[in-house]
């Protein structure tokens, strides 16, 4: 910056006509503001882009719809199979929401066991990582035998996968506990109960909802995952199976369209525990406090 | 009985409130954290451990709060109950971070069952008494540094206990703050007519607000002189400048330092 610059600068300010900051504190005003719109509209607009960029594909080199359909073809399959897509998309829903609500309850439950007993702890972690190491394809066939129930079959094979970050995280966030707050809990004769109540449960609570993020989107790809394995139609069939089926009649168009619903769900389940968590943690939470 | 109606009663005819008899504390590994420490505290007592860092000052208050045991010899509580009625101030402010100010000071009448009504004025109270009744409803994020130790010290008065421990409270903050919360914390101790028990490494701050310094040496950690300061309370900027206060500053300062073995850092 010159030195002229600077003068400029001070007199405006003086005669108190012109605007209260330097033309580098302007700029980054600028940018700031800039940067607030472009959040949005930049992956708006290159979203867009692709999809005309995949419509221009698909008509530019004659692709047959049974090969890879257009964006519009999809669309309008989505519109024309809209009651079957959407019974099967509560289906899967369902599964998924059933896990989650089991995969909490689990994962806290299994988590405030471990840390109130080292012998629980012991005695079950090592189930609670074999579990989550064994990939949820090689496990799933076996349930199936087993579980009379398709949907306790499908219920449990999403639990599977979605309940470990829970537990993990949860079980993390009791233990990292301040440790001044802990002994200031000893001094004041804090119960058991009161010491989990006031203290452990509260700082486990951005880790709780972190695993929750985590989990959401593996009790989906659980459900579909398992639905898969289970294979066999009827009524109450997910969207996997819907993609299953659309995929043996060559019916492309309906696969995009099951699969575009199947996206859509996981960025709206992943929208909602952000949002949660946003919600939960945004007056007293580094990660969720605004700086200035 | 509120926080303001205890009396102090002049040096020597106060009450024992802890006897503290040949205390000794070895940790596993056999390192000799304190040998033979003795110390009765009386009623309205501001007493300063004072050392070097490793002469076991901070042991010694945990022993006396009940987070450790000794080795060997005995705490007494005068009246046979135990440590359960203590305030604590630790070096960092130590609150929950999710919680108001008001509901912090609100935790040790919770943890005893109380519903945040029925304390509500003596909550508002120790507020006041920290000059921070107009924050109750902040969060400790939204402090400085000095506001969230007055937070942890309203805390820590909040229920008028019989003894209040202090470790190294003001350590962390800068010196204009450092010398304001003394002050005011002299203001709230002639107020309250609390107890006190106050650990630092800080000569000006032990002459500045005890009445008893025990100069403690480290490597056995252990009392090595026990100083009187008679000037009385208030205290204020005449005390920090008079020459009394700095001839006991003295006399604590080579004490300190007789301590200390040659080419040791302080």
């Amino acid at each position: 910056m010159s030195i002229t610059e600077n003068t400029d600068v001070v007199v405006a300010n003086e005669t108190g006509a012109g605007p209260l900051f330097d033309a580098e504190e302007e700029r980054y005003a600028r940018a700031q503001k800039i940067e607030a719109v472009a959040r949005w509209v930049v992956p708006m607009v290159v979203l867009s882009l692709t999809i005309w960029l995949w419509d221009r594909v698909v008509v530019w080199n004659e692709i047959p719809h049974y090969v890879l359909p257009g964006p519009g073809l999809v669309l309008s399959t989505l519109f024309e199979d809209r009651v079957t897509l959407f019974q099967s998309l509560l289906v899967t829903l369902q599964i998924t929401f059933m896990a989650l609500t089991v995969a909490i309850l689990g994962g806290v439950g299994l988590a405030v066991l471990f840390t109130q007993s080292k012998f629980a702890e012991m005695s079950f972690s090592p189930f609670a990582v074999i579990l989550q190491v064994t990939p949820i394809v090689s496990i799933a066939p076996l349930i199936f035998i087993y579980v009379e129930s398709r949907l306790v079959g499908l219920l449990l094979c999403a639990w599977i996968v979605a309940f470990f970050p829970i537990l993990a995280n949860t079980t993390l966030g009791l233990k990292s506990a301040d440790h001044n707050l802990r002994d200031l809990m000893n001094i004041y004769k804090a119960t058991r109960w009161q010491r989990l109540r006031f203290l452990q449960l509260p700082s486990a609570l951005p880790y709780f909802l972190g695993g929750l993020r985590i989990a959401g989107g593996l009790a989906l790809i659980g459900a579909v995952v398992a639905e898969y394995v289970a294979g066999t139609g009827g009524i109450g069939s997910g969207l996997a199976f819907r993609i299953l089926e659309a995929g043996y009649r060559l019916n492309i168009p309906r696969m995009f369209a099951a699969l575009l619903l199947i996206a859509l769900t996981g960025v709206v389940i992943f929208a909602t525990t952000s949002l949660i968590s946003h919600l939960a943690l945004r007056k007293w939470h580094e990660s969720a406090v605004k700086r200035e | 009985m509120t926080a303001h109606d205890r009396t102090i009663p002049s040096l020597g005819q106060r009450d024992p409130v802890l006897r503290i008899q040949e205390v000794d504390k070895t940790f596993n590994g056999g390192v000799v954290a304190l040998r033979r420490l003795s110390l009765t505290v009386n009623q309205g007592d501001f007493i300063s451990l004072l050392g070097p860092s490793g002469c076991g000052k901070s042991t010694a208050l945990r022993l006396i709060a009940g987070l450790m045991r000794p080795t060997l010899g005995r705490i007494l509580w005068e009246g046979g109950q135990g440590s359960d009625d203590l305030g604590v101030v630790f070096q960092e402010p130590t609150l929950m971070p999710w919680a108001t100010v008001a509901q912090n000071v609100w935790l040790p009448f919770r943890l005893r069952g109380k519903s945040f009504n029925s304390v509500k004025d003596k909550i508002m109270e120790a507020l006041a008494l920290v000059g921070l009744e107009k924050f109750a409803g902040s969060y400790p994020r939204e402090l400085s540094g000095g506001m969230k130790m007055r937070v942890s010290i309203a805390r820590a008065l909040v229920t008028n206990p019989r003894l209040i421990l202090m470790d190294e409270p003001f350590a962390a903050l800068d010196e204009i703050t450092r010398q304001k919360l003394n002050d005011d914390l002299l203001s709230l101790k002639a107020r309250t007519g609390a107890t006190v028990i106050f650990v630092t490494h800080s000569v000006f701050e032990s002459v500045f607000l005890s009445d008893r310094i025990l100069v403690m040496a480290a490597r056995p950690g252990r009392i090595i002189k026990e100083i009187q300061v008679d000037a009385p309370y208030p205290r204020g900027i005449e005390w920090r400048t008079s020459a009394e206060y700095a001839r006991i500053a003295r006399e604590t300062s080579d004490t300190l330092h007789s301590t200390l073995e040659p080419g040791e850092a302080h």
